[in-house]
């Protein structure tokens, strides 16, 4: 023991390692920032080391190469002790990672902590942000499998929107006119080295911030942040009350972190990581990529928007988001900083969660996606087994109309419901709407033979609530 | 030490210090040409298309769309299964042939020619095609890229193109 004391003696004597970092863990906070509305930012760091040893170990077995990836993560999931926890965890941290980052966001949004002299903690925080999204899909696009590559294949159609230059940021994004041999390579270069290196930079330029401006406390209605006191008025705070961050205010920290923590792990280890897909081949078109449950909202966004405007807002809608983001410490860095004084601002969180639980809502059932694999009517729903209306519900299941429209709970979410299209429409009006078509429905008026077109109508038209044809209604 | 060599304007060390500025700017210049050049080099590198055989003449039925794959143009050798890909060929008349492409003009997913329909449906956000390619429904600007197809030799070729991208 004696050994070992003397030995730190040394050691610290020679490197001067407590002198330099015990003042930083201990400097002083204001006594009302020890709260669990704080633990959030410390968690996202915790979240991010926690990607950061899984990546690595992960890059002990993965093969960043077009041809071999697929085998190499299949190795990892299916044989080895505990590859599979490893990228459960490095996915299911991923998750976390996206949802502390909005959560510390609204955090520091609620609570004004970006105004005066905070505003750069903010800003290097919205960058922060940016990296962390764009991990996510590269991320995403790594587990090269056949999700993967036409996620990539969508990315860069979204890129080729942008005015003039389109066509260079799509062949940039995937590395050529094609997906090929660069693309994964080049994806596995962003994720593992360039964004984790600016992301290295950027949280050790948000932490010192932190400690140069010290964290915000808490705030108190009626005590309005003015540039000309504010710095004086925290330094005589923390000076009378303050508390030293280590250990008074850090213990919170590393509690939450240990929840955070466990809780990946267990998801890590009871669902595991996410399943492969087929391999990547981009000639196998059997495909639906949908992104992973943090981007859903955004996969429904360019589903639901106006095929007029959707150039402008792919385009734009992203940039002004961040330009809003970013600017936002300019648009107001003075004033209260309690959420209730600031409704407003309430009302501004309150709006975008319900915006993307909404989007999200929508994105996981998918109306808009045809049914491709939905189970065919059957001759008892049908209600025949020959005659028209059997004919006419056999197309209805061969000529597509079942990916679309659902009847008695088969069929595709698009299109209204046909259940009981018999009572709302006559024979005629089922005709035009089925050779014109409308809205949304393409017109079957060239595809349809004279025979097809009358027993699918007849089918139609026999859909009802009421019993049978020909009995008075109700 | 060095005030007084002070010759013009400009002492011995101010001259120092801005020459060293401008050498190292200088070398960081110079490397970052290789280094810029290698990470864009991708968006200039265009290679020559080339006519892919997908199958004999006598293997398609007039008016039947199928499913043909084949090798990119150009892939690297480490490509594996990304070197393939793929398109909608039908034979439309005794040697005439239409090739769509199988990404949707919209976001680029994979439509799926549903025989039945005469559609080519995208699975992403809902895009139809009809059977000649024009929009039916959905978001897609415009309709499915075609790619040139010819019969050679009693070989059906397609030349390959760059995934197709809508524009702004």
């Amino acid at each position: 023991m004696n050994f070992l004391r003397s030995a730190w003696a040394w050691f610290d004597d020679r490197t001067g390692l407590s002198a330099a970092v015990g003042p930083i863990a201990k400097h002083a906070v204001p006594p009302n920032t020890a709260t669990w509305f704080y633990v959030f930012g410390s968690a996202t760091l915790f979240a991010f080391i926690l990607q950061v040893a899984t990546g690595v170990t992960l890059a002990f077995i993965y093969v960043p190469a077009a041809g071999e990836a697929y085998q190499s993560l299949q190795y990892i999931t299916n044989q080895t002790t505990f590859g599979r926890i490893v990228r459960g965890i490095h996915n299911w941290g991923a998750s976390a990672m996206m949802l502390l980052v909005g959560v510390h966001m609204i955090q520091v949004y609620l609570t004004a902590a970006y105004k005066f002299p905070r505003e750069m903690n903010w800003i290097s925080g919205v960058v922060l942000l940016a990296l962390t999204i764009v991990m996510g899909f590269t991320g995403q696009v790594i587990r090269w499998d056949q999700t993967a590559v036409w996620s990539a294949i969508v990315a860069s159609e979204q890129a080729a929107r942008v005015p003039f230059m389109g066509r260079w940021l799509a062949d940039f994004i995937i590395g050529g006119e094609t997906i090929g041999g660069a693309t994964l390579s080049r994806m596995f270069a962003y994720h593992v080295f360039i964004i984790p290196a600016l992301i290295f930079v950027f949280i050790g330029f948000h932490l010192y911030l932190v400690i140069r401006n010290g964290i915000s406390e808490f705030p108190k209605a009626g005590d309005p942040v003015d540039p000309a006191t504010y710095r004086e008025k925290y330094e005589k705070l923390v000076k009378t009350k303050g508390i030293p961050f280590w250990p008074d205010a850090a213990w919170k920290d590393m509690i939450f972190a240990f929840i955070v923590i466990t809780t990946v792990l267990v998801i890590a280890i009871v669902i595991g990581p996410p399943t492969l897909g087929p391999p990547p081949n981009p000639s196998n078109i059997d495909a639906l990529p949908v992104p992973d449950w943090y981007f859903v909202f955004y996969f429904a966004f360019l589903a639901l928007m106006p095929p007029a405007l959707e150039t402008y807002l792919m385009v734009l809608g992203p940039l002004l988001v961040g330009l809003l983001l970013f600017c936002l410490p300019f648009i107001s860095n003075r004033g209260e900083r309690s959420p209730l004084r600031r409704p407003w601002a309430v009302a501004m969180v309150a709006l975008v969660i319900l915006t993307i639980s909404g989007l999200w809502a929508i994105g996981i059932v998918s109306p808009w996606s045809p049914r491709f694999h939905a189970e065919p009517i059957t001759a008892e729903i049908i209600g025949a087994d020959s005659g028209p209306i059997y004919r006419g519900g056999m197309d209805f299941n061969d000529k597509g109309c079942l990916y679309c429209h659902t009847i008695d709970g088969h069929g595709g979410l698009r299109g209204p419901d046909l259940t009981y299209i018999g009572d709302r429409l006559s024979s005629n009006e089922l005709t035009w709407r089925i050779m014109n078509g409308g809205l949304n429905m393409p017109g079957f008026g060239g595809t349809l033979s004279n025979q097809e077109l009358t027993d699918l109508v007849t089918f139609l038209k026999s859909r009802t609530k009421k019993p049978a044809q020909g009995l008075p209604a109700d | 030490m060095s005030d007084k060599t002070r010759t013009s304007e400009c002492t011995r060390r101010q001259f120092f210090v801005r020459l060293g500025i401008v050498l190292s700017s200088a070398a960081g210049a110079l490397v970052a040409i290789p280094i810029i050049g290698s990470i864009l080099e991708p968006i200039f590198r265009k290679p020559p298309p080339k006519w892919r055989p997908v199958g004999v003449l006598g293997s398609f039925t007039e008016g039947e769309t199928v499913l043909v794959k084949f090798i990119d143009s150009s892939p690297l050798p480490w490509a594996g299964v990304t070197a393939e890909t793929a398109a909608w060929l039908r034979r439309s008349g005794q040697s005439d042939f239409i090739a769509f492409s199988v990404n949707c003009a919209h976001l680029g997913c994979p439509v799926r020619w549903i025989a039945g329909a005469k559609l080519f449906m995208c699975p992403c956000h809902g895009g139809v095609y009809y059977e000649d390619g024009s929009v039916a429904a959905g978001p897609p600007p415009r309709g499915l890229y075609q790619y040139p197809v010819r019969v050679n030799n009693g070989q059906v070729e397609i030349l390959t193109s760059p995934i197709p991208v809508t524009t702004a």
